[in-house]
């Protein structure tokens, strides 16, 4: 019985998120460059690295999509290769971040003693804006990929615990959870079976806004020369490089960017539409 | 009233307390020796015994604490490692083109977030609408060094309406300006919309629109006074924002502003002006919160402190 409510809950907001257009617009546009990164090596018209001189800055054409880089590499190829790194840093971010700051929130959220010492220490990260933070995380770890993306999950944590503890922090003293406390359930157990599953509206809303966010941020930190490092094609790092060659092959930086921007803005897409699925009195 | 503000200014010294320990402790987080990372591993051991002493590492933790605290507190940055120049110095000389383009850039993004957040409230549902949503999704989503690419490469280059890069007077904040303001106009018209849609909805409206007032007079004298108050609110919010997306902005358009100067610092790992920066950064961020909570309750009476 319990199992059949909760699965028509379920089904109740995948017919909401399917009845809405931009919401499937959002998925179906990160199913396509998924998709184009998971097939990268099959389908790319050229190898990622191959270099042809001949070829240099070569204009978008039938042969190479997109157009050429400076070593004459097929950008579009590059560029579904490097939809593998942008959208795996997005992911492994998303994941650290979320972890980190649901836990985190939790706890400051349920324990009344630890709450203080968290915020104080969220409200510090979050005296600074984001990229920030993230730039001053660089400036201590140094550039490249895994420290890019340890920056941009400090970053993105207080968000998370913010959040999460005000969620808790609403259903703490609802009566089911007085109920289930009164029955000498443990702490641990309260927090995973009982708050965890009734906060992940949110949650689910947060972390599909912040995979959006990650990408753009990782992004950012590449094309400033503080994450990946060319010849990596990472799209932020081959706007980087790109815009050295702005005014002869324009392809080069535009493209890249694009990129990134349709997968961000697919994330938005899909994150606006959970949250409408998933609360249906905020539409 | 005086007494939220106290409250709030107390809290505002603790953060910055945080802050100031969270950024002493920069240098001590470097992985390895921090003299030897800052120099590479080709430096001489004295210049590395020297750098140590001007990062004041030859002294126990808490007494470096309390030397940088001291320092913070009497307004010393400290001096920068490459320039020798004063790390303060640097900071104001460069921050008048950051703070131009963040006002700016603000000007821009309300002019043109409000507007098409209130057309689009107003037309809600039409195809009007459904345009001003996405293209707002559109402006969060882009990322600010790509639109910044994009604006030079057709004003600049096809165009040759603007300078490519540096800065020559007002005009050539322009495009910059509208670089850092494209997110931010798309995030106030969402919130325009979404306030103005409340709004319509509220008794005083119908009344205003049965008395026969006009719909130019329900809109901007009715409905928008009471649905910017979020707006504005929000703008303020993310005014230290604008300051910090100036880094990505002001390093395309190669605009002296304090911005650049983080980037330059961060790639010679020049901490002294890191750690000035982000201090000074927090400062500003935390002074425009206040401000907005202040300004906030002026312009609605409805908000009480006390």
């Amino acid at each position: 019985m319990n199992n059949s409510r909760h699965m028509s809950y379920w089904s109740g907001i995948r017919k909401r998120l399917q009845r809405n257009k931009t919401a499937m617009a959002g998925a179906i546009i990160l199913l396509v460059f998924t998709l184009g990164s998971l097939l990268a090596p099959v389908i790319a018209p050229h190898p990622v690295e191959q270099m042809n001189f001949d070829q240099r800055l070569a204009a978008p054409s039938s042969t190479h999509l997109l157009g050429t880089d400076d070593f004459g590499r097929d950008i579009f190829s590059r560029l579904l290769h490097g939809g593998r790194i942008s959208l795996l840093m997005g992911l492994i971010t998303v994941v650290l971040s979320t972890t980190i700051g649901v836990t985190l929130g939790i706890i400051a959220g349920y324990y009344r003693r630890l709450d203080l010492f968290i915020m104080q220490g969220m409200d510090i990260l979050m005296s600074l804006p984001a990229l920030l933070l993230a730039i001053a995380v660089i400036a201590v770890l140094g550039p490249g990929l895994a420290n890019a993306m340890i920056a941009v999950v400090i970053a993105v944590i207080p968000s998370y615990v913010r959040v999460v503890r005000s969620a808790v922090l609403s259903i703490r003293e609802k009566e089911y959870i007085e109920a289930v406390r009164a029955l000498g359930i443990r702490d641990w157990q309260i927090l995973l079976k009982h708050i965890l599953p009734n906060i992940m509206s949110p949650i689910i809303v947060l972390s599909t806004i912040q995979f959006g966010v990650s990408i753009l941020a990782a992004a950012a930190l590449s094309f400033l020369g503080l994450g990946a490092q060319p010849p990596m094609p990472e799209w932020g790092a081959m706007v980087f490089v790109g815009k050295s060659f702005l005014s002869q092959a324009w392809w080069m930086s535009i493209f890249p960017g694009m990129a990134i921007m349709l997968v961000v803005l697919g994330f938005n897409l899909l994150g606006d539409g959970l949250r409408d699925a998933l609360d249906p009195k905020t539409r | 009233m005086r007494r939220y503000v106290v409250k709030r200014l107390i809290s505002l010294l603790g953060t910055l307390l945080g802050v100031s320990v969270l950024i002493f402790l920069m240098v001590h987080l470097i992985p390895g020796d921090p003299a030897t990372q800052i120099l590479g591993q080709f430096a001489t051991p004295e210049a590395i015994s020297q750098m140590r002493t001007a990062l004041g590492l030859d002294q126990p933790l808490w007494q470096q604490y309390v030397g940088f605290l001291g320092r913070l507190l009497t307004g010393d940055l400290g001096t920068s490692l490459f320039t020798g120049e004063s790390v303060w110095e640097q900071i104001v000389t460069r921050f008048p083109i950051t703070l131009q383009l963040a006002i700016f850039s603000v000007l821009i993004a309300a002019i043109f977030g409000i507007l098409l957040g209130t057309i689009a409230a107003v037309k809600q549902n039409t195809l009007v609408d459904r345009f001003v949503v996405l293209l707002s999704l559109v402006g969060i989503s882009a990322p600010g060094f790509w639109i910044a690419l994009f604006l030079i490469w057709i004003f600049a280059y096809k165009l040759a309406l603007f300078p490519i890069s540096g800065y020559e007077g007002v005009h050539s904040l322009l495009l910059p300006a509208i670089t850092l303001g494209m997110a931010e106009a798309g995030m106030i018209a969402r919130m325009t919309r979404a306030s103005m849609l409340e709004v319509i909805k509220q008794d005083y409206m119908r009344t205003a629109e049965a008395k026969g007032a006009s719909l130019v007079s329900l809109i901007f004298s009715h409905g928008l006074p009471n649905a910017i108050i979020p707006v504005v609110t929000m703008i303020g919010l993310q005014f230290g924002s604008l300051m910090a997306g100036a880094v990505v902005v002001e390093t395309v358009f190669s605009l002296q502003g304090i911005g650049s100067l983080a980037i330059e610092a961060i790639s010679k790992r020049d901490m002294p002006t890191v750690q000035g920066m982000v201090f000074f950064m927090a400062l500003i961020f935390a002074l425009t919160n206040l401000i907005v909570d202040l300004i906030y309750s002026r312009i609605d009476p409805r908000i009480h402190f006390d």
